[in-house]
């Protein structure tokens, strides 16, 4: 075996040149197919990431629940009756599911008046509990505040905004402190919400509203019936049993079935998330099959240049045979010489493909709303051990084939006269 | 080797050529015996079948029919790698067109063989040197084959041919792609060698090289004509 090594090694490194033209254009083939394959999976890549993101956006491990109407006839009552939830049945639910991370209510106010000095707009105003800011990601800009649940209790007039309403209403003045009118009561605005791309949404974009606490809107607008009511678990995988029991409870306290599933409307996020990484997981193996094709192509570039090689040096090749030569002796150094090509064209095209990455950075992924959802292309370690086993497999068989070929090639007829 | 010096033991050598449709006979059955010390030269008019004995009795093909043992080794039946091992230890080619592997020196070329026989690099330096000293190209170590003319390229691939130091030498057409000085000083060399003991096989046509073998095998259609000592040589 080390002396198989040895001999491998020996001839391999005394073996002809490639012609220069020859050389480059095989790496180059290799190095474009790895280009190929680098981009489109660093693309995907950063599309699951920014998706995820995205979807994370509106909060994770929380389902939407809001009230419909009834489908299964429940202790003589018909089907088809409204769900009423009220703003106490938070409290109610609070308390027999203790496991829960939060319960959330929110009472919503469309098409309401906000004004600011002069300007009116006609906006959506929630009314929340003040759990509500971590569990939907309603993280301030610097220099202002979420609820808090003294506000709650004190019924305070503050007014948390949507980054695009407080654009609308205020333009390039910074909001914080100010005093704004909802539907003609005076309201302090404490704090901004931070820009986020949001993928899922209910009711809009969470930009677009103001967030007051829960007590004060029940004084605002005169009402304790929740349009939403919102479950946070800890760990995703208790979303399913948790919902379970949230109708077991809301069903005998609102008068319907607790297996009518369809009274309260729900989205599960963390069921959607799990479609959405099967999507984004779908795209990347498209994306990574498309690139290990591109890539194929280079591999069937050096498999014939190999074969030609091998046809070239057919005298050669016979020559070490009637000298003693081995078939492995004769098939490893053309392998090792298509992997030598694979592996330059490999490392070059890793170069290109990571300066390019490198270089997307200047992409606006934040400011521009397409590339926003596309997110910035990213590498990722699996992409890297992924593209270099491809390389590895594609050099050895580029290699493997022609060198067979050469093994098979018969002295006796090679060393003749001619 | 055996006990009484047979170095080549052929018998009733038969070769069928299978092109698909047509079935060639080229060796009709072959009787050859070798000694050691001996330098057969092999002739016969293009077509006879000489080529096909050469192939053989260098080990690059096998018979289809008959018995032929190298050195001790038994030919029949043994697998693609074990004749390459045996081709290596026993058999030393020098061909008409040389052979040798343009892009690396005279001295790469010599070791080639011994790299394959499991030589380690050292020895395989100084007996490559000392072999291409001894055929007169002690200076050109490091030339290549396109640096070299014709006759000193034939020398390089005798120095080839005597690096596992072979049972026989076989020779095919030696001095046929060379002027006729070039050819004379190979003759002599083969000459030297004979006299210094080594057995060699020559083919060839060329009847001023035949005449200084010693034993003369005729061979035509297949099948051996005349086989005789020649009282020529010296």
């Amino acid at each position: 075996m080390k002396r198989d090594i040895h001999i491998i090694a020996t001839l391999f490194s005394s073996s002809a040149q490639l012609q220069k033209k020859r050389a480059f254009l095989t790496i180059a083939s290799i190095a474009w197919g790895t280009v190929a394959i680098l981009l489109l999976l660093a693309f995907g890549e950063g599309l699951k990431r920014q998706l995820d993101k995205n979807r994370r956006a509106m909060g994770e491990n929380i389902s939407v629940l809001w009230p419909g109407e009834t489908t299964k006839a429940w202790k003589g009552l018909p089907p088809g009756r409204p769900v009423r939830p009220r703003i106490d049945d938070i409290e109610y639910v609070r308390t027999r599911m203790p496991e829960l991370k939060s319960v959330i209510g929110e009472v919503v106010s469309w098409r309401t008046a906000l004004a600011y000095g002069r300007k009116t707009i006609n906006g959506r105003v929630n009314g929340v509990n003040w759990e509500y800011g971590e569990a939907r990601k309603h993280y301030p800009v610097a220099g202002g505040r979420w609820l808090t649940p003294e506000d709650d209790l004190q019924r305070r007039r503050v007014a948390f905004l949507g980054d695009e309403i407080a654009k609308d209403l205020f333009g390039d003045v910074d909001p914080v402190g100010k005093t704004i009118l909802i539907n003609n009561a005076p309201y302090v605005v404490i704090g901004v919400m931070q820009h986020k791309t949001q993928m899922g949404a209910y009711q809009g974009p969470d930009a677009q509203h103001a967030c007051i606490p829960m007590s004060t809107a029940r004084a605002q607008f005169g009402r304790d019936r929740l349009n939403n009511m919102l479950i946070e678990t800890h760990r995703a995988e208790e979303m399913e049993a948790a919902l379970e029991k949230f109708n077991s409870i809301m069903g005998p306290k609102l008068g319907y079935d607790p297996t009518d599933d369809r009274a309260f409307g729900t989205w599960n996020t963390v069921k959607s998330s799990k479609v959405t990484s099967m999507i984004s997981g779908g795209i990347q193996m498209f994306l990574g099959i498309v690139g290990a094709l591109t890539l194929l192509i280079g591999g069937v570039g050096v498999a014939n240049i190999m074969f030609a090689v091998i046809k070239e040096r057919t005298r050669e090749i016979g020559v070490k045979m009637a000298l003693g030569a081995k078939t492995s002796w004769i098939i490893w150094p053309f392998v090792l010489e298509a992997l030598v090509y694979t592996f330059l064209g490999g490392a070059l095209g890793i170069i290109i493909a990571t300066l390019l990455i490198a270089a997307s950075t200047w992409l606006p992924v934040e400011s521009n709303r397409v590339m926003a959802f596309l997110g910035r292309p990213t590498l990722s370690p699996m992409i890297g051990i992924a593209t270099s086993a491809i390389l590895g497999m594609i050099g050895l068989l580029a290699g493997y084939f022609p060198a067979r070929r050469a093994a098979r090639i018969d002295p006796a007829a090679t060393l003749r006269y001619e | 080797m055996n006990q009484n010096g047979t170095i080549i033991r052929m018998s009733g050598i038969r070769k069928v050529y299978d092109t698909g449709k047509v079935k060639v006979e080229a060796l009709k059955g072959i009787d050859l015996d070798v000694h050691a010390g001996e330098f057969v030269a092999i002739v016969g008019p293009s077509g006879s079948g000489k080529s096909t004995l050469m192939n053989l009795v260098g080990c690059l093909d096998t018979p289809t029919d008959g018995e032929y043992q190298i050195g001790g080794d038994n030919v029949a039946g043994v697998t693609r790698d074990q004749l390459a091992e045996i081709r290596n230890r026993r058999v030393g080619f020098v061909f008409q067109n040389f052979n040798l592997l343009p892009h690396i020196t005279a001295q790469e070329n010599v070791e080639l063989p011994m790299l394959f026989g499991g030589i380690s690099p050292k020895e395989r330096r100084e007996r490559a040197k000392e072999l291409l000293t001894r055929v007169g190209l002690g200076d050109r170590l490091d030339h290549k084959p396109t640096e070299l003319s014709g006759g000193q390229m034939q020398r390089v691939a005798i120095a080839r041919a005597l690096a596992m130091n072979p049972d026989i030498l076989l020779a095919d057409e030696p001095t046929g792609n060379l002027d006729t000085s070039s050819g004379t000083d190979i003759m002599s060399i083969f000459n030297e060698l004979w006299k210094s003991g080594r057995t060699l096989v020559i083919i060839t046509h060329d009847p001023a090289l035949a005449r200084r073998a010693s034993r003369i095998v005729e061979i035509r259609d297949g099948v051996i004509t005349r086989d005789h000592r020649n009282e020529e040589a010296a």
